[in-house]
């Protein structure tokens, strides 16, 4: 698996990212700045990884959803790419019109860094085809605005076709407004775009996928995503 | 010539900073809040004279940037 690991100023964690990519598919991560206009040659995956770029100034995500290489990004994803979005780079994809939605701030205003627990809603997408539909699995978060939102119409669309991948829920799987971390519709915690191969999610996986982490879950994700494309090649 | 984008959240988005801004006024005890809504506002210079533009230029800028069309409406005004 090749894959691509934007960078915007204010970016912190695409290192987390690049680690993990390297770790579980055995390649290097390209690390691609934002002011370029093309994305490396066979890329497989594009990942939009977690922080704060530009400051969060305006809103989240805003000012680097309009930057060059999402021109690039969107036509890689129009042609089927697998496009990742982890926190910021969830933000960043709603902002760019890749994923419906916006992300709010959290409901009771804090920032919100702990470890959650995530169902996994089906496994049959490449973004989760690591798990079993319905495991429950435990990654951290870490963010202040992090509260999905989309209109009732967008949100009956996600749930008939399936689109909401990850939920927040309790350490047993339920998913209540107790485990609701973030006051986020329907507990979202992650969705992907209408043909399927563009996730946003706001948990941090890649934070999860080395026994020094004191958890592994986070692994799934990306093992499930080599995986995939192993097949598909 | 000067101008104002005032962009505001949509009614029926929740608003949780418009929220807590609305509880502290009321625990300051400023009478007769009813709601708190937070917003935005950009003032910004623009180079010519023609209004016309002026307006198409301001709009432009709030459908691209400054306004998430999602949640937020947005109000354009040169202040001449």
């Amino acid at each position: 698996m090749k894959s691509a690991v934007l960078v915007f100023p204010g970016i912190n964690r695409e290192r987390d990212m690049a680690r993990s990519l390297r770790l579980i598919s055995g390649h290097e991560p390209a690390m691609v700045w934002h002011a370029e206009t093309s994305l490396p040659k066979g890329t497989d995956l594009v990942v939009v990884p977690g922080g704060f770029s530009y400051g969060d100034y305006l809103r989240c995500g805003a000012i680097a959803a309009r930057a060059p290489v999402m021109d690039a990004v969107r036509d890689f994803a129009a042609k089927g790419g697998l496009v990742l979005g982890v926190c910021n780079g969830f933000q960043i994809l709603c902002e760019s019109g890749l994923l419906p939605g916006v992300l709010m701030r959290n409901e009771k205003l804090k920032f919100i860094c702990k470890d959650v627990h995530l169902r996994v809603e089906r496994s049959d997408s490449p973004f989760t085809r690591g798990y079993n539909a319905g495991q429950v699995i435990r990654v951290p978060v870490a963010h202040g605005e992090g509260n999905y939102e989309a209109d009732e119409e967008t949100l009956k669309r996600l749930e008939g076709d399936g689109r909401i991948l990850y939920r927040y829920c309790s350490p047993e799987g339920a998913v209540d407004a107790g485990a609701n971390i973030n006051g986020a519709a329907h507990s979202i915690a992650g969705i992907v775009n209408e043909n399927g191969n563009v996730l946003g999610m706001m948990p941090h996986p890649e934070n999860h996928v080395e026994d020094i982490m004191g958890c592994t879950d986070g692994r799934g994700l990306f093992a499930g995503l080599v995986a995939h494309l192993d097949r598909a090649a | 010539m000067k101008a104002r984008v005032t962009v505001t959240l949509k009614s029926g988005i929740l608003d949780p900073q418009g929220k807590a801004i609305e509880g502290a006024l009321k625990s300051l005890g400023v009478d007769g809040v009813a709601s708190v809504r937070q917003g935005k506002v950009f003032d910004i210079e623009l180079a010519g004279a023609d209004k016309a533009k002026a307006e198409a230029a301001l709009k432009e800028a709030a459908d691209k940037l400054l306004a998430n069309t999602v949640i937020e409406n947005y109000r354009v005004e040169l202040l001449g």
